[in-house]
């Protein structure tokens, strides 16, 4: 059943939340991180210790049978793969230690007390995960947003007295010399971020982590993701590690396996914005142990609340049952590596998705989420009157989504709202009752115009990050509301065209199903006619007298990413560059949109984002408007202008309807 | 295995089949002329030569297992005992059998679930015969009946299903005559008749089927005529120089046995049914037995066949051991489950009666140990006569069919032998697992042979358990059917189906199976966990065999039946999806049908519908198994 999309996820029931810092702040953190611990153990455990784990691996079928193969290609001798691949090992294994732990209990505990007002857990998640650990392996699947992640994790686990989990951590850690140890310590392996070609690497990674796996030696936690998101919009998912952790139960190793989606949502992030200068072109600081300490700073700031809503476990077996015939693998020993079939890859990329959404649903969204929404809306800033009425109109129309809202049930609106204007009154400001992005900083002297932009970029990307939050609530009735509007038709036919371009077009910006496009299109019609925005008849769809700011407020929702999508186009069409190379694009990309943006005839700064342009030039690799072609070592990019240019128009016709529908909206105001 | 054990027991059993039949002077057919086997050998009274009456039902349950003297009940005290003197379990009580049973599937003795005690002959729709048929078939002077307790009695072979719908009295489309034909002209005859008027045949030999093989399609509309092969049992001859024997194909597997015995051979031939399954039924349905290690399967067994088909008569030209002549044509027979023909002679490999027979029993730690050792034994290829590997389950199975202890002795004994194992060497009883051994051969051989597998053992932490573990083992095979007839008397029903896998699965695919049947009946409501536990029970260069027991308490289900099918159908998708085969030799009939295409592919299926369609093109045998 999990699944399924729910069709209405205004239904869905969710847990409550404890807030697991209380308890810290009333005893002994000592005691607390020296107390006993004794998980619970998954029924079929194999007991092993860590440095038997390795021995296991090594003299794994598999990983013999690589060894050989490699060494028959490359006619090294098969000691020489062997030590090769333990070494590889070494640089990899995590070496979990509950000392370790122990000292992060305690460190931690102190550090989130500092941080955050509260850490909200939904225990009856963790009832569910301590029934599912001892039922089945489990892999832990959480959301990536922060650094913070993991250790929350690790921590929370400690707390509950759940088995600690080993993480699949990219190698950039290692890095920093000591942290990368305690780290290790601390369950995380660390696996390299490139290794394509490499089969003995593979090899190891993919048997330490299924050996893990099936003798249950502990919960397997790895980042659908793949990296943290800058955006936080949750970022298409990767099958390779799911593909890993599957296979046991493809080939008959485990009767099943525990798929449990951890949802990990910030009031206020941490790297807030450090992301946003990032997604600028800002190089990403380098993982240094005095990086970290610098960010001792960060000790100091008020980060609001946390939680971690731990999902239903899904069943692997439940989720394969009929679209993987596990006979299969029948013919071949189970130990010689396949790639996966295509129907298999089909499988992994469905179920990603599937996983990646039951997270995006189970995000908490904090009040300052809506009002972040509003604020870019207007870029001239409203009034905090009118500012609190529309968020709560809005707050209602998110609820009536099925957004997992937390907000403060006994407080005045106007009261939430201007705790959530404290939190964050770094990205605004607020004078004479007019609230404002902050986006007309103090001129400074020496400011170029090009560092102007950049700091209101900053500030517009930080903010960007918190709506991104609820985007999944209204992406599909805001890709019907843009259809319904540069369909120029009511017939339902054209509009599902439209939808279906436009949901086509964006399926590398947003968590779209791969296929479900029918029935993320009645979802969308479903939602809005239950709130009374749109009639669906049988062959059309009609608004209601009422919908009209229902919808404008849909559109504008896309707004940004319809004119950053344009701007990438036009970028391509404009650019008389044969060899523009993929390296080159995005800060091409950039310093067209900054011109742009100089000269007045582009106001939105999210085109700025260098995740925006990857992505739609992703989507343009997708449908084949543009090639990527290899000449020598370098990726050029092959531009079939003709096809850019009409799918610039498609997205300009859009875009310029829901122009004349905002001002439309300005005119009901 | 009841004529495994030793000679007396087969003298004692023979000797209560001779009298049954001598309270019967009215039967039509006494004994067969002598065979100058039995005429020079045989030691006891000459009607001894057909223990397979015509009127089975009158020494057999006509809705349960075996005879119908034998079976297991719960005394006033509540103790469970075996009735009869057929076994070595016959007359004993059997005091953990209550508990264990009680225990394992939350049933209780207070609610019971009788059978129907006769058969409701109204319910039996009257036979539509072919007249001219029968007009035939009387002029050639074959016997024959329309008696309806003959026709219930071979309507079914014992899948539960079947045996369920019997005891609730209901009775589904049986034949509608059965002939007994006595040598292989009265077949040709029978067949060539049937051909004639169009009538539907479905051979039946000692309707021990367990795939619903013997059940009358519901759709056939011609006249279906049970053909009993039970009377075509004689050994006709004995080639000592060769050592092979030609026997009729209606012999049934403990009656070749001793014959065989008395003149100083054996077959070796011993599946769990050999009591009364028939030897046209083994090579009819590719059958294995016991004692494969040393004598091989039916098809390493059988130098000739003799099969009449709707075609004429199949059989090679001579009694060669192996020939190339294109693709064997036994493999056509061996396997075909009556929808080619009936076979009617087999020439057999026959040996000398071993010398020295030992059971023994090793105990593991665990189920994955025990699985090693087998392994490693194939590996050496120095597997016993016999050589099984019980799950934690079925070794506590086993051990609630211990016979009351006679002395204080024995008990000290036991309670020395159990501390020994899970105290002294620290096995878990609730992991703990058991590996039953058959020797056979020569004294001094089979000593030898011993030490090599309990050394092997031993390097799996292996624990010899002593001969009297094996030999109940052994025990366990031949009650567990009428023990079924108990459960069902307590609302608990169950079945055993097999499958055979590469070594490399065997642990997955048993581990996946069980726990497949334990999650399917939680989620048809079955209300305790039922028993779902799992043998090792041949092992081969390549794979082993693995036979699953599997039984539930029905309490509260509205359609058992129902809900015991469709998990049984999940545990077999949960096989096949684990590597496993469709049947090792059990066979295909008509319950698992629907996974032969997937089996064998559909060009392989297509292979067997051609020869079908060019020996049989009328359909006479219309058993519809297989294909």
């Amino acid at each position: 059943a999990a699944s399924k999309t729910p069709r209405h996820p205004v239904l869905k029931k969710r847990d409550d939340f404890e807030d697991v810092l209380e308890e810290r702040r009333r005893s002994s953190d000592l005691r607390y991180a020296l107390r006993c611990y004794t998980p619970t153990l998954y029924k079929g455990l194999v007991p092993c210790k860590a440095s038997m784990l390795k021995t296991i691996v090594l003299q794994s079928d598999h990983l013999q049978y690589v060894i050989k193969q490699v060494s028959s290609e490359s006619g090294d001798s098969t000691e020489c793969v062997a030590e090769e691949a333990s070494l590889i090992l070494d640089e990899m294994a995590h070496r979990l230690q509950l000392s370790t732990i122990r000292f992060f209990a305690f460190t931690l505990s102190k550090a989130f007390k500092r941080l955050f007002r509260s850490v909200c857990v939904n225990e009856e998640g963790i009832q569910r995960l301590q029934q599912a650990v001892q039922e089945h392996p489990v892999v832990l699947l959480p959301s990536h947003r922060s650094y913070m992640d993991f250790l929350m994790m690790s921590y929370l686990l400690y707390m509950y007295d759940l088995p600690l989990p080993v993480i699949a951590a990219g190698m950039d850690f290692m890095s920093m010399k000591f942290v990368g140890e305690m780290l290790r310590m601390s369950g995380a392996f660390f696996i390299r971020r490139s290794f394509g070609g490499d089969k003995l690497y593979w090899a190891v990674f993919s048997e330490y982590v299924k050996t893990m796996l099936r003798n249950g030696y502990a919960p397997v936690e790895f980042f659908l993701e793949g990296t943290r998101s800058r955006t936080c919009k949750s970022l298409t998912p990767k099958t390779g590690l799911l593909n890993i952790v599957m296979e046991p139960f493809f080939k008959g190793a485990l009767f099943d396996v525990n798929l449990v989606p951890v949802s990990i949502s910030y009031e206020r992030i941490l790297e807030e914005s450090l992301y946003a200068r990032e997604l600028l072109g800002v190089p990403k600081p380098k993982e240094s142990t005095s990086g970290l300490l610098k960010a001792r700073r960060v000790l100091s700031e008020d980060y609001g609340s946390m939680h971690v809503y731990f999902g239903h476990p899904v069943s692997l077996r439940s989720l394969a049952e009929g679209k993987i015939n596990r006979s299969q693998y029948n013919l071949l020993p189970r130990y010689i590596p396949q790639k996966p079939r295509v129907d298999t890859h089909e499988f992994l990329n469905d179920a990603a998705f599937r996983l990646v959404r039951i997270q995006e649903e189970n995000m908490v969204l904090k009040p300052w989420v809506l009002i972040a929404t509003l604020l870019l809306q207007n870029p001239d800033g409203l009034e905090l009157s009118f500012l609190t009425e529309q968020t709560d109109w809005l707050r209602h129309l998110a609820l009536a989504f099925g957004a997992f809202l937390d907000w403060p049930d006994h407080e005045a609106c106007s009261e939430v709202i201007s705790c959530s204007l404290a939190l964050h009154r770094h990205l605004l400001s607020v004078s004479a009752g007019h609230v404002q992005l902050n986006v007309t900083d103090a001129p400074q002297v020496e400011t170029t115009p090009e560092e102007a932009v950049f700091h209101r970029a900053v500030v517009v990307l930080s903010c960007a990050s918190y709506r991104n939050q609820i985007l999944h609530v209204f992406l599909r009735p805001a890709l019907l509301a843009v259809a319904m509007q540069s369909a120029n038709s009511n017939r339902k036919d054209d509009v599902y065209n439209c939808f279906n371009f436009l949901r086509n077009m964006f399926s590398n910006e947003f968590i779209l199903c791969p296929g479900d496009s029918i029935q993320d299109f009645e979802e969308a019609c479903y939602l809005l006619m239950k709130h009374g925005v749109l009639q669906v008849l049988e062959h059309e769809i009609v608004m209601s007298a009422s919908g009209h700011s229902t919808l404008a407020f849909l559109c504008s929702v896309l707004d940004p990413f319809l004119q950053g999508y344009q701007v990438v186009c036009r970028y391509l069409c404009e650019e008389t560059n044969e060899n523009l190379t993929e390296k080159d694009f995005i800060p091409a990309v950039r310093s067209f949109a900054l011109k742009l943006i100089l000269a007045g005839r582009l106001k939105c700064c999210e085109a700025l984002s260098s995740d925006l342009q990857k992505n739609a030039l992703a989507a343009l690799l997708r449908l084949k408007a543009v090639r990527k072609v290899k000449v020598g070592d370098q990726v050029t990019l092959k531009v079939n202008k003709i096809a850019v240019n009409s799918l610039e128009d498609t997205l300009g016709k859009s875009n310029v309807n829901q122009n004349s529908w905002c001002s439309s909206m300005a005119m009901l105001k | 295995m009841a004529s495994n054990s030793s000679s007396s027991t087969a003298q004692q059993r023979l000797r209560i089949i001779a009298g049954h039949l001598q309270k019967r002077p009215e039967d039509e057919h006494p004994s067969v002329a002598a065979q100058e086997c039995k005429a020079e050998t045989s030691r006891s009274n000459p009607s001894s030569a057909t223990p397979v009456p015509k009127r089975r039902q009158e020494i057999m349950k006509w809705n349960g297992w075996g005879y119908s003297d034998s079976r297991f009940l719960f005394n006033k005290k509540g103790q469970a005992e075996f009735t009869g003197k057929r076994y070595r379990l016959s007359g004993l009580i059997l005091p953990s059998l209550k508990d264990w049973f009680e225990g394992t599937f939350g049933a209780n003795l207070q609610h019971k679930s009788p059978a129907t005690p006769t058969v409701n002959l109204s319910a039996v729709a009257p036979p539509d015969l072919n007249e001219p048929f029968v007009e035939d078939l009387k002029a050639a002077g074959v016997a024959m009946s329309h008696d309806p307790e003959d026709r219930v009695f071979r309507a079914h072979g014992h899948c539960l299903h079947e045996i369920f719908a019997l005891r609730e009295g209901r009775i589904g489309r049986v034949p509608d005559m059965v002939v007994w034909p006595s040598c292989h002209k009265d077949v040709e005859k029978i067949v060539e008749l049937a051909c004639k008027h169009n009538v539907c045949l479905i051979p039946y030999g000692g309707g021990t089927s367990v795939s619903s093989a013997l059940e009358c399609p519901r759709e056939e509309t011609r006249s279906i005529v049970s053909l009993d092969t039970s009377q075509m049992n004689r050994i006709l001859w004995i080639d000592e120089k060769n050592l092979t024997a030609h026997v009729e194909a209606g012999i049934i597997g403990q009656d070749l046995e001793r014959q065989l015995n008395e003149c100083g051979y054996c077959t070796g031939h011993e599946p769990d049914s050999m009591e009364f399954s028939s030897l046209g039924g083994w090579v009819a349905t590719r059958a294995s037995g016991m004692k494969k290690n040393i004598y091989g399967n039916i098809e390493e067994l059988v130098v000739h066949i003799k099969m009449v088909t709707p075609r004429g008569v199949i059989e090679k030209s001579c009694l060669g051991p192996r020939m190339s002549t294109g693709p064997d044509i036994h493999h056509f027979i061996l396997g075909s489950e009556g929808t080619l023909g009936v076979v009617t002679e087999v020439t057999l490999k026959i040996r000398p009666i071993p010398e020295y027979q030992k059971y023994g029993s090793v105990v593991f730690p665990n189920f994955q140990q025990g699985v090693a050792c087998l392994r490693e034994v194939a590996r050496q290829r120095c597997a016993p006569a016999s050589i099984r590997l019980m799950d934690n389950e079925q070794f506590q199975f086993g051990h609630a069919l211990k016979p009351q202890v006679s002395s204080i002795f024995t008990s000290f004994l036991d309670g020395l032998k159990k501390f020994y194992i899970t105290k002294f060497k620290g096995f878990d009883p609730h992991h703990l697992c058991v590996a039953t051994l058959l020797f056979e051969g020569d004294r001094g051989k089979v000593l030898q042979h011993e030490k090599q597998v309990y050394d092997i053992a031993a390097k799996f932490g292996g624990l010899a358990a002593g001969e009297d573990n094996g030999q109940r083992g052994y025990m366990l095979t031949f009650v567990i059917a009428y023990l079924r007839d108990l459960g069902m008397d307590y609302y608990v029903i169950g079945e055993s189906f097999e499958t055979s896998v590469p070594w490399d699965r065997v642990l997955d695919l048993c581990r996946n199976v069980k726990e497949r049947i334990v999650r399917e009946c939680k989620e048809r409501g079955v209300q305790f966990p039922p028993l779902s536990t799992c043998r090792v029970t041949q092992t081969y260069d390549a794979g082993a065999c693995v036979y699953f027991y599997f039984a539930f308490n029905y309490r509260g289900l509205s359609d058992p039946v129902h809900v015991y099918e469709q998990v049984e159908h999940a545990a077999r998708e949960e096989i096949l999806a684990n590597g496993g085969s469709l049947s090792h030799h059990h066979g295909v009939g008509k319950l698992r049908k629907e996974w032969m295409k997937e089996s064998v592919s559909s060009v392989g299926l297509g292979m067997l519908k051609s020869v079908k369609e060019y020996v049989d093109p009328q359909n006479v045998f219309g058993n519809r198994n297989l294909l």
